[in-house]
Parts: C-alpha cells; sequence; structure tokens
C-alpha cells in the first residue's frame, strides 16, 4: 500500500491522504487530474474493480466531494480517490469511458445533486425522480421535512418525540 | 374527507408525451399513409361510469360471488409485498379463502398496496387500477400508506394513499404479518357481503378530486387522464 502511494505522490499533487487500514486509504486530489490518476489506477496498478462513486455536500465550504472508491481484486486493497469541486455550476469530467457502471451513478448524482457530467450517456434523462421540479434533493439546502409536508397531505394527529428528551422524562421523571 | 377538499382547482400540469405516444404518420399494409395519435386512438377518452348496484335478492348473490372470489393483482410496492408469497405456499394458503394472484390487471379485483408508495410507483400503481374491471377494491397494508409510516418526512414518497386511491380496507402494522392480511380479506369479504365495498363507484364520482392530488405530485404526467 505504502509503495503505491509513494508512487502516486511522484505523479499526482496528492493533497491530503488518508491510510485508514492497511487495505484502504483516500487520496485527495485536484480535479483536473482525478479522472487521470483513476485511469492510471485501473490501467497500471490493478484497481480494476469500480466499487461506487458517490458524493458529499459540503455546504460550508461551498463544494462537493466526489469519491471514486476502486477495489483491486488481486491483492485486496482499495483507494478512494476524492476530488472536490465547485457547488454552484457543479460539473465534473464523466468517466462513463472506463467502466460502463459508472453512466448510472453519474446519472444518480445529476439527478440527486445536481452535478453534471457533460457526454456521460443518458445523463439528462430522470432516473428515479420524475419531472422532479424542485432543488435536487441530496443537497443539503433541500428541506426534506418541509417539503413533504406540504407536497403529501400529512395525516393530522401525529405525535413526534425527541427521542433523547423523551428517553430522559421516561427514565428519570424526577431530574 | 372528500367533501371538505372538493374544491382544490384542477392542478395545471406541462403535458409531458411518451415517445410511443406522439402523434406520427404510418404506412399501411396497402401503401396509403395514415395519420395516428395515440393518446386518442389507442386510449377511451370518456369519463368512466359507475357500475351498477342492483338491489334485493339479486345484489346479495353478486355480492357473495364477489367476496369469495378475491383474485388479487400481482403487483408489489415497497416491503410488504415480501408478505404475499407465504400466503400463497402451504402455512397460510389463502386459496382457501378463495383468494388468488392474477398477471394482470384485467383479470384482477382486488389491489394491495403493500407499504410506502413512491411517485413513480404510484403512477403505476394509478395506471394499474383504472385498468382493472369494476367493482374494484384496494387493501392498503401497513402505516405507510395511512400516515406515511417511518417515511412520513420523505421527499419522494406519498403520506395518504386516500387522497389518490379510494380504499376499502386498511392494515395497519410496520409490516403486518400475513396473519393481518388475511384478517384483512377476512374484513374485506364482511364488507363486500354488506353491500360497503363500493369505492370503485365512489373514486368515479370524485375523480376531479383525485385527479387533481395525483397530478399535484406527478408532474410528468403523460398518460391519458383515465387509462381503460
Amino acid at each position: 500500500m505504502q509503495k503505491i502511494i509513494q508512487d502516486i505522490e511522484s505523479r499526482y499533487s496528492v493533497s491530503e491522504k488518508e491510510i485508514r487500514r492497511n487495505n484502504l486509504c483516500f487520496l485527495t486530489i485536484p480535479k483536473n487530474q482525478a479522472i487521470s490518476l483513476v485511469t492510471y489506477l485501473r490501467d497500471y496498478q490493478g484497481y480494476s474493480a469500480f466499487t461506487l462513486l458517490t458524493a458529499v455536500d459540503w455546504i460550508e465550504e461551498g463544494h462537493f466531494q466526489l469519491t471514486y472508491l476502486l477495489n483491486n481484486p488481486t491483492n485486496y486493497t482499495e483507494i478512494g480517490v476524492r476530488t472536490m469541486i465547485e457547488r454552484d455550476h457543479a460539473t465534473m469530467e464523466s468517466a462513463h469511458h472506463l467502466w460502463e457502471s459508472m453512466q448510472t451513478y453519474q446519472r444518480e448524482l445529476k439527478e440527486m445533486f445536481g452535478i453534471d457530467f457533460p457526454g456521460s450517456p443518458r445523463v439528462d434523462e430522470d432516473f428515479i425522480l420524475e419531472g422532479w421540479t424542485d432543488i435536487p434533493p441530496y443537497r443539503r439546502d433541500f428541506d426534506t421535512k418541509k417539503y413533504a409536508e406540504e407536497t403529501y397531505f400529512p395525516r393530522p394527529g401525529r405525535e413526534t418525540n425527541d427521542p433523547a428528551e423523551y428517553m430522559k422524562s421516561k427514565l428519570f421523571p424526577n431530574d | 374527507m372528500e367533501k371538505e377538499n372538493k374544491n382544490i382547482p384542477l392542478v395545471k400540469t406541462k403535458t409531458f408525451i411518451n415517445p410511443e405516444n406522439e402523434k406520427r404518420s404510418v404506412t399501411a399494409p396497402d401503401g396509403s399513409i395514415i395519420e395516428i395519435d395515440p393518446i386518442k386512438d389507442y386510449f377511451c377518452q370518456d369519463r368512466p361510469k359507475e357500475y351498477k348496484v342492483r338491489s334485493g335478492a339479486v345484489e346479495k348473490f353478486l355480492n357473495w360471488a364477489r367476496a369469495e372470489s378475491l383474485w388479487v393483482l400481482g403487483f408489489g410496492t415497497g416491503c410488504g409485498s415480501i408478505e404475499i408469497p407465504p400466503l400463497v405456499t402451504p402455512r397460510f394458503d389463502m386459496y382457501r379463502y378463495g383468494v388468488q394472484m392474477r398477471p394482470t390487471p384485467r383479470q384482477s379485483n382486488v389491489f394491495i398496496i403493500s407499504g410506502y408508495l413512491s411517485v413513480k410507483t404510484l403512477k403505476r400503481a394509478i395506471r394499474s387500477y383504472e385498468q382493472m374491471p369494476s367493482p374494484k377494491y384496494i387493501i392498503a397494508l401497513g402505516s405507510c400508506t395511512i400516515n406515511g409510516g417511518m417515511y412520513w418526512d420523505s421527499y419522494n414518497t406519498i403520506n395518504r394513499l386516500d387522497h389518490y386511491m379510494p380504499v376499502d380496507v386498511y392494515i395497519a402494522g410496520c409490516m403486518p404479518r400475513p396473519e393481518a392480511l388475511l384478517a384483512g380479506f377476512a374484513k374485506l369479504k364482511e364488507l363486500i357481503k354488506a353491500g360497503k365495498a363500493e369505492k370503485a363507484n365512489e373514486y368515479v364520482r370524485n375523480l376531479d378530486w383525485y385527479k387533481a392530488n395525483q397530478k399535484k405530485i406527478i408532474k410528468d404526467w403523460n398518460m391519458p387522464d383515465y387509462n381503460w
């Protein structure tokens, strides 16, 4: 693992590395180098299995974090390639030419986070949300509860309790 | 419930047309070119009609016959659909009660909404329901269909099924066991025999209200208003 990380650091500008276990690490890389690194890992380092592509919304910092998780089936190691992209007009280079399954992940990210992947097949088609008109629902500024209450006719009479407060009042009524 | 909300105006939605439903010209086998408009030509444009409720002994006999042959549409939504296979197998064996699964809407008269409905599934459920011949009944399974259950604040699942489709029997629980489902069938039989399960007519009577609710959340309404 260390050997591969050193090799990557000599070729790419890794801004941050996080070694979780001896078979799992995460490397943060600039946006323009990410697909290049993924390609390099696939073609030269044996990380031929694509596990997933996911996004995290860091709304306070104003960017999305994309993670490409790759698996090496011969020595059972995993590398996560992380990259930060701008939150407004989020676009990322498409990687559908590397693995076909990437199309589906990119389509999902387009719908759920609004991250565009120009050139990815069928990326503009509706995936799960048909005819969605609001802002993408996985963005953290989307208020799920408010949207559901306005849209779906909530049945009156539902009582909700804050679990911590409720258990405290049940278990320690005298405090 | 219907009366207090009946004044909701019809929601104007942008109309989407499925590619296979677009107007096009087709060459007939004899060489002539004909224009077809699938939405108009393939689907009935009339409003649905109520089925006739007879009276006296005839209606009693018909209701007995309907109650003893409940044919369920094989359409599973959400986690509740996993409760239905045990009903078919020998342990619970719903065939004892005249309940059996059918593969198409045209052959069935009971629709089990088995759990949460996302908007995407609701669209398919409405299409299937409207294709079923009357009299038809809906069993709503699980608390998701009653008030949203654990998905009550989700952005994509409905809260109350009775705003979109007429429900005859609710079965509460998360999830109800197959025994509860059998009890639900027994209750439905009771209702049918008592002549109280005529929600298909209610759907026709309040069609505008139901359609307004459906169109409020199904934003890419790309099918005819009523799917025959």
